[in-house]
């Protein structure tokens, strides 16, 4: 049968391993684990249980500490952008910054004041890129610089990515963030064309292909988070909503995401008491951004057998006024 | 054929061609960057979800136009004309474009994904070639050059 992996079963997992191969690291354990209920390339998605969250930022300092070879180190002084209009974007001399999404920071606690049972409470709730079903960000990327793994990760090659910033106006919630100064734009045309590279959560893909869990998930003392297939997490998902009657958030917004959020409080009530803006991602509904394009598949697919039926019937009728 | 039926097709290509050509480098982030979606009329070239969808259903209005001509070409008119050297040329160009843009569409949708490679590849060919018929476009113009020339038999040269 297959499972899902939180922290504490991660844990159990592992006390049971070192018990039986003292030797055994715990994270390889996490890891085989992941690696057989994943089968290498079913989408993953991830549970987030609101109401565990305490807001200690141990998943925010983990995140850094993974990923910090991931970050940028730009070249200073910046290109001279034309025109002056284009600003750019440093976030260097602020990687300290916990309070908001930036590129040295893709994940954050977002705080929301909200009356449970009569009793005012605060949530916390760990916010970071979705990874969605089908990401805008990667689909309509003018330059291939995004990509989707098998695994549902969405993923920005730093390599490629030009830093012009169309994933962060196409996401829906304005996920990605620039850093100026650093990329593959340095080598082409500074000052014409792009602007740096544009970061975001990767879900660690790189510890995941290792086999083991992302970093933030690891070291949630509180088991906020569970990896899972997605179908399995979605069952989850509605299992905890019914048990603590919850409601869902990442399902079903922009056609479906990789980040299934359950929270005690219907989630339009959490965005009113959220702090929103740039880099602090909202929690509203959000339509399947990339629908209305497949639909305009269809009339591509029927394009050409229109025109040809419509050079036939020219032809048919030319042939029918020749034998009259 | 009727003369209005020719100015429709010219009008219809014409305009698709715009259409796709503006929508398509609407794709990047240039027109905000240079000031011409600042242009009265022209702020929707900035809008990415607006470019995307118009440059769908002009490309499915340049297929069905394209399958049109192409068939209507094969099957009544090929007797007595023949295509002149930059039809050929620029027909060349529509099917680089047609196949990239096809496959761009596939790469769109749910579930399919290719690889960084492929991806930039497909987005230079297609760049590459609608640039290039522009230009051939341009040409024939200003130059006043056919699709179709009359078959010169050997008796009357």
């Amino acid at each position: 049968m297959r499972s899902t992996i939180s922290r504490r079963s991660f844990l159990k997992g592992s006390v049971a391993a070192t018990v039986a191969a003292a030797m055994t690291p715990p994270a390889a354990n996490a890891g085989n684990a992941l690696k057989s209920i994943d089968g290498q390339t079913r989408p993953l998605a991830t549970l987030i249980d609101i109401q565990k969250c305490i807001g200690c930022e141990e998943c925010v300092y983990a995140c850094q500490e993974s990923n910090q070879a991931k970050f940028p180190e730009p070249q200073k002084p910046f290109p001279k952008m034309f025109p002056k209009r284009v600003k750019v974007s440093d976030w260097s001399g602020k990687r300290e910054v916990t309070d908001r999404l930036t590129p040295y920071n893709w994940l954050y606690i977002q705080r929301a004041a909200v009356t449970i049972d009569g009793e005012e409470q605060e949530l916390t709730i760990p916010r970071r890129c979705m990874h969605c079903e089908n990401p805008p960000c990667v689909k309509l990327c003018p330059w291939g610089a995004a990509k989707q793994l098998d695994n549902g990760i969405s993923r920005l090659d730093a390599d490629i990515c030009l830093g012009g910033s169309k994933c962060k106006q196409v996401c829906p919630w304005q996920i990605p963030q620039r850093q100026t100064g650093v990329g593959l734009y340095l080598d082409l045309m500074p000052s014409m064309a792009g602007n740096g590279v544009m970061y975001k959560c990767d879900r660690c893909y790189n510890r995941i292909e290792q086999g083991d869990v992302p970093a933030c998930i690891e070291a949630c003392p509180e088991g906020v988070q569970t990896i899972g297939p997605r179908e399995e997490i979605v069952k989850q998902a509605h299992a905890l909503a019914r048990e603590i009657n919850g409601y869902i958030y990442g399902e079903h917004e922009n056609g479906g995401t990789h980040t299934i959020y359950v929270s005690p409080v219907p989630f339009d009530q959490l965005n009113q008491h959220i702090e929103t803006g740039d880099g602090q991602p909202h929690l509203k509904p959000v339509k399947d951004m990339m629908a209305d394009g497949a639909r305009w598949t269809r009339a591509m697919i029927l394009a050409p057998i229109a025109g040809a039926a419509a050079a036939f019937g020219r032809f048919y009728k030319g042939v029918k006024e020749t034998e009259k | 054929m009727k003369l209005d039926t020719l100015v429709f097709r010219k009008w219809t290509y014409g305009i698709s061609l715009l259409l796709l050509s503006l929508s398509g480098f609407g794709q990047m982030p240039i027109f905000k960057r240079y000031y011409i979606a600042d242009i009265p009329g022209l702020a929707w070239l900035a809008k990415f979800y607006v470019t995307h969808e118009i440059h769908y259903i002009t490309a499915s209005v340049l297929l069905a136009l394209v399958f049109y001509i192409s068939f209507d070409f094969l099957l009544r008119y090929n007797r007595g004309l023949r295509l002149s050297f930059s039809a050929y040329v620029k027909i060349g160009m529509i099917i680089l474009l047609v196949v990239s843009g096809v496959l761009m569409v596939i790469k769109n949708l749910e579930g399919t994904r290719f690889s960084h490679g492929m991806i930039i590849g497909l987005d230079l060919v297609h760049m590459g070639s609608c640039m290039g018929l522009l230009l051939v476009s341009l040409y024939t113009l200003v130059m006043k050059k056919r699709w179709v020339k009359p078959v010169v038999s050997p008796s009357t040269r």
